[in-house]
């Protein structure tokens, strides 16, 4: 995409944002942004979805793994109490450094105790999935065809297996009460809706900018490398292009991306579960992937904030999975390139239609 | 330049490549003529390590290569043009001369000639690469690999499913490319025309050298006429 044209999205994008919360705001309708903020997050973890399947050709099974690996870092270290201030010894170090914070228990008024920085909570949750993603990636990478998929399958179950049953991921239950996480100046992530508008505009911020860090990745020698291993892996070898690093790295980009979206959310819901990991989860995002049209940023931001949104406000009902299932089914079969494409097609039709005058459109031969 | 000796590869049981020794003097067109599955193409793949060798060497202008990452050939200055082209149709033209220059820091530079080289190719320059005719795709291939300025080119089957038109175009190609300093290792099946082109050749049979000498003497050793050219090779060729 020119870069005239990707300001231009970006401008549209950021008019759209302080848009959507001044309509609500005039509307009275504020409580919108709750799941606007949300869909910021899920669709931060759906680029990095697109950069993995759009550009570099390989489909991930477990992206809500990954997302869920975020969350549960973020949300164990926050939630874990290491006694109440002040604090003393190594703690009293450790609080110094500001790597242990006091939080405030949400049942107990006036009752206060240590834990973790959201900030490590955060650091660690970006370096887990980062681990964990190449160490299913280093083997299933260097194979070519669906390696990559049937293994994230299987990692994706057993992450969602290990956090049903595990003690301290809290069962089916998850973990709730995850304590406010103050990222800028002026702005926490929590449920507070005192906060609701700076979340609002800190998710679709970080959002934003992760658009920008990708669309520039992709439009570099790095993107080109990674188009040409989706277009013809034996043909990017033999211009020299190391395919099994790039696919590896990239699908390392995509699961700290997920992470990072995860740890997010975690913090301003304030709590988690492991739903988040089913494996219709993860199709889920694959499917928004390919609605959006496999190696296009732009239409996945579209399609996921549409889809997400809708689907957070409860629109889809009982049948929510089953519509992401029936859109990828749909996709596959009629048009494997995203309805974008098509979309598009019909609307220059109608355009150059339009501009015709009546008369001559019968005998036009186009 | 390039030395190979008792080089050895294959996929998994199958040995395709067994024990091939051979040499490309810089400057030269040295062609590699055989049958389907005689082992050319998988000969190829294990001098650039897109096939792992199982034994033998690859040497370099003296330095021994043998087993070397494609990406490091590259910056060896060795370019395989893959048979079957593999460009990278839904990419532009000029992406896809950008991806062949991806090892070259001088790529704009390098681009510039291939356009000079291939004007048809500056005029397509935005066009997908998949619209592109089949000589034109040849050239494309040909011209991603000039991106990386190679001083040796490897071109798998240039020549395979080309209109007799557009394959003088390939072989007058491949000729001022030797004109201007870059060697040529070509494999292919169309003996006569490669013969034309080729200063010396080898033909290779079930993965062994049976043949090699000049190309005039070969276009006149019977051996080579039966088993290659085909009797009435001549009505064939023009």
């Amino acid at each position: 995409m020119k870069p005239r044209a990707e300001r231009l999205g970006l401008l549209i994008l950021a008019v759209l944002v302080v848009g959507v919360q001044a309509l609500t705001a005039a509307t009275g309708t504020p409580f919108y942004l709750t799941q606007l903020t949300m869909t910021a997050y899920y669709t931060l973890a759906t680029l990095g979805l697109c950069l993995l399947m759009g550009y570099a050709g390989q489909v991930s099974l477990c992206h809500g793994a990954f997302f869920a690996i975020g969350a549960y870092a973020s949300a164990i270290l926050s939630t874990l109490r290491l006694g109440s201030p002040p604090a003393a010894g190594w703690r009293g170090a450790l609080a110094k450094l500001g790597v242990l914070v006091r939080a405030q228990d949400l049942f107990v008024p006036g009752q206060e105790y240590l834990v973790f920085t959201p900030w490590l909570g955060f650091a660690v949750a970006l370096l887990l999935a980062a681990a964990a993603a190449l160490l299913i990636g280093y083997p299933a990478l260097r194979l070519r065809g669906h390696y990559l998929s049937m293994a994230t399958l299987g990692f994706g179950l057993i992450v969602y297996r290990f956090l049903l049953g595990g003690d301290f991921t809290g069962g089916a239950d998850g973990i709730s009460a995850v304590p406010p996480w103050r990222v800028l100046p002026g702005i926490a992530l929590c449920s507070d809706s005192a906060h609701r508008v700076g979340n609002y505009y800190f998710a679709w911020g970080t959002t934003g900018v992760v658009l920008i860090l990708l669309l520039n990745l992709v439009a570099s020698r790095t993107g080109r490398a990674l188009r040409a291993i989706h277009e013809g892996e034996n043909a990017a070898n033999s211009m020299g292009v190391d395919t099994a690093a790039y696919k590896l790295r990239t699908f390392v980009i995509s699961a700290v991306l997920a992470a990072a979206a995860g740890s997010f959310l975690t913090h301003y819901t304030g709590s988690i579960g492991p739903g988040e990991t089913q494996a219709l989860r993860s199709v889920r995002y694959v499917a928004l992937v390919a609605a959006g049209g496999m190696a296009n940023l732009w239409g996945t931001l579209t399609v996921s904030a549409l889809l997400t949104f809708l689907s957070l406000r409860g629109v889809f009902g009982t049948l929510d999975h089953a519509v992401f299932g029936a859109i990828l089914i749909l996709i596959v079969c009629l048009t494997p390139d995203g309805p974008l494409v098509p979309l598009r097609r019909v609307l220059a039709h109608a355009w150059r239609r339009l501009r015709r005058r009546p008369g001559q459109a019968a005998t036009d031969p186009e | 330049m390039l030395v190979i000796r008792n080089l050895r590869t294959g996929y998994g049981n199958l040995e395709a490549v067994r024990g091939v020794t051979l040499h490309v003097e810089a400057g030269e067109v040295v062609a590699l003529l055989g049958a389907n599955g005689a082992g050319k193409s998988s000969l190829m793949k294990a001098i650039v390590g897109l096939l792992p060798p199982w034994g033998g060497e690859v040497r370099l202008s003296g330095r021994a290569i043998t087993g070397e990452a494609p990406w490091h050939m590259i910056s060896h200055g060795v370019v395989l043009v893959p048979e079957g082209r593999h460009i990278l149709g839904d990419m532009s033209v000029a992406e896809n001369l950008l991806v062949g220059g991806y090892h070259n820091p001088d790529r704009q530079l390098a681009i510039g000639e291939v356009f000079e080289r291939f004007p048809i190719l500056k005029s397509r320059a935005r066009q997908p690469a998949g619209t592109l005719s089949g000589g034109e795709q040849q050239m494309l291939a040909i011209g991603r690999a000039l991106a990386a300025r190679p001083k040796l080119l490897l071109l798998d089957e240039p020549l395979l499913g080309l209109a007799p038109l557009i394959v003088r175009d390939v072989l007058r190609v491949v000729r001022d490319l030797r004109d201007h300093g870059v060697t040529v290792f070509m494999v292919e099946q169309n003996a006569m025309a490669t013969l034309g082109v080729a200063d010396r050749a080898y033909v290779l049979e079930t993965g062994e050298i049976i043949l090699e000498g000049r190309s005039e003497d070969l276009v006149r050793n019977p051996e080579v006429r039966r088993a290659y050219l085909g009797k009435g090779y001549k009505e064939v060729w023009e």
